[in-house]
This record gives C-alpha cells, structure tokens and sequence, in this order.
C-alpha cells in the first residue's frame, strides 16, 4: 500500500515538472516568434527556454533515481552545462548584432559607443556606413 | 518490493502533453529561422532549436525509461554550443579562427 502511494506521488511530482518544463519551453520559442525587434527576441530563449529545460532535466533526475538504484546524475551535468553556455551565446549573439547595426525599436546607442566595441581586426558592413551620417572623426 | 511498475497514467499523459508541447515550441523556432529578417536572428533561432532539441531528448529519454540518450543529449549542448559561438564570431571578426 505504502509503496503504490509513494509510486502515485512520485509520479505526479515527476508529472508536473514536465508540464511546467514544456510550458515554459513552448513559452520562450512563442516568445522567440511574437516579439517585435532582435534586442527583444534575446529575452525569451535565454531565460524561458533554459528555465524549461531545467524543469524537464530535474524532472528526469527525480524519475530515474526513483526508478534505478543510486542516484542518476547525468542530467545535473547537462543542466549546468546548459545554465553556463546560454548567456554566453546570449552575449555573443547581441555583440554580433550590434556589430551588424540590427535595427532597434528603442534606438540604437551612439556610433561613437559603437564603434569603439567594434573590435580592432573587425570592418563594419559597408551599409552601416552609407546608413549611419559620417561620424566625427575620434 | 514485488517487480518495478509500468509507468502510469498520470506520467503518460503528462509526457503526451509535454512532447505536443515542445514539438510546437521547435516549429516556431524553426519559423524563426526561416523567416528571420536578420543573420542574428537565425543564429538565435538556431540556438533555441538545439535546446529544444535536449528537451525532447530528455521526454524521450522519460518515455523509454531508459538512460540511452543522455550522451546524445549532452553531445547536442555541447556542439550547440560551439555552433552559436562560431557563428556569432564569424559574424562579429569576419573570420573564426584568427
């Protein structure tokens, strides 16, 4: 009797984590979709989708320790592993797009800010510049 | 105890909502990644699909009851990983490796 209960609660526990892994892993890729300019767009799969993704790793660490003897702990080493890389990227990507001058709703910093983060061995996009007013030179 | 249970109900019909779930969250970035107007916004759109990727490696990896696809798992983090930093290099230098 007690272990059909313990079977029932770890299933349900084991239950809810993977619904609320899915959702807000469905929730960052909507996100990814509806939001209006790329600066907007870096929110949604840096935060939602990595809290999604935690959700279903713990869930499956939760699952397999109950399910197998010992404690099963892959799952911790791709959830660290995922929680380490996605703000890197995330800082990779938005430098990649400010280089580039991906356009902003909310206006873009000063090309004088701009260009000093532009690196040494780097050229700006030739459009950048027939785009942008020639700056001063500095 | 008397011989391990089949995974019930409750977890079956969790795991069906969650695979409907994140199979809807891969086609929209997949979407992204076609309609894209920027070369950022690709690699962006990439790197939510590989982690979406894991996701649903980890359901599967639920479903089966099996630890099978965890190296595959780790393994599409991992190269994910070097693809978005790659990619966003090559679009920041004009070049990767210098």
């Amino acid at each position: 009797m007690t272990t059909e209960l313990t079977t029932l609660l770890v299933e349900i526990f084991v239950a809810l984590l993977i619904l609320i892994g899915a959702g807000f892993t469905l929730l960052g890729s909507f996100g990814l979709v509806r939001l209006r300019d790329l600066y907007e767009r870096l929110h949604t799969p840096t935060k939602a989708t990595t809290l999604g993704v935690g959700s279903l790793l713990i869930a499956s660490a939760v699952f397999f320790t109950w399910r197998e003897p010992g404690v099963s702990l892959h799952e911790v080493l791709v959830a660290v592993f995922l929680f380490i890389t996605a703000p890197v990227s995330a800082h990779l990507i938005a430098k990649a797009a400010l280089h580039q001058r991906s356009p902003s709703r909310s206006g873009l910093p000063p090309e004088s800010l701009l260009e000093k983060h532009d690196g040494h061995g780097a050229k700006p996009r030739p459009n950048a510049e027939a785009k942008q007013k020639p700056s001063q030179t500095g | 105890m008397n011989e391990l249970p089949e995974t019930g109900l409750i977890l079956n019909l969790a795991l069906a909502v969650g695979f409907l779930l994140v199979t809807v969250a891969v086609l929209l970035s997949l979407w992204r990644l076609i309609i894209g107007p920027d070369q950022p916004d690709r690699i962006l759109a990439l790197d939510t699909l590989y982690v979406n990727t894991v996701a649903l490696l980890v359901l599967l990896d639920i479903k089966l009851a099996s630890s099978l696809y965890f190296e595959a798992a780790l393994l599409i983090a991992l190269f994910g990983f070097v693809g978005t930093v790659a990619l966003a290099k090559f679009l920041t230098r004009g070049d990767i490796i210098e």
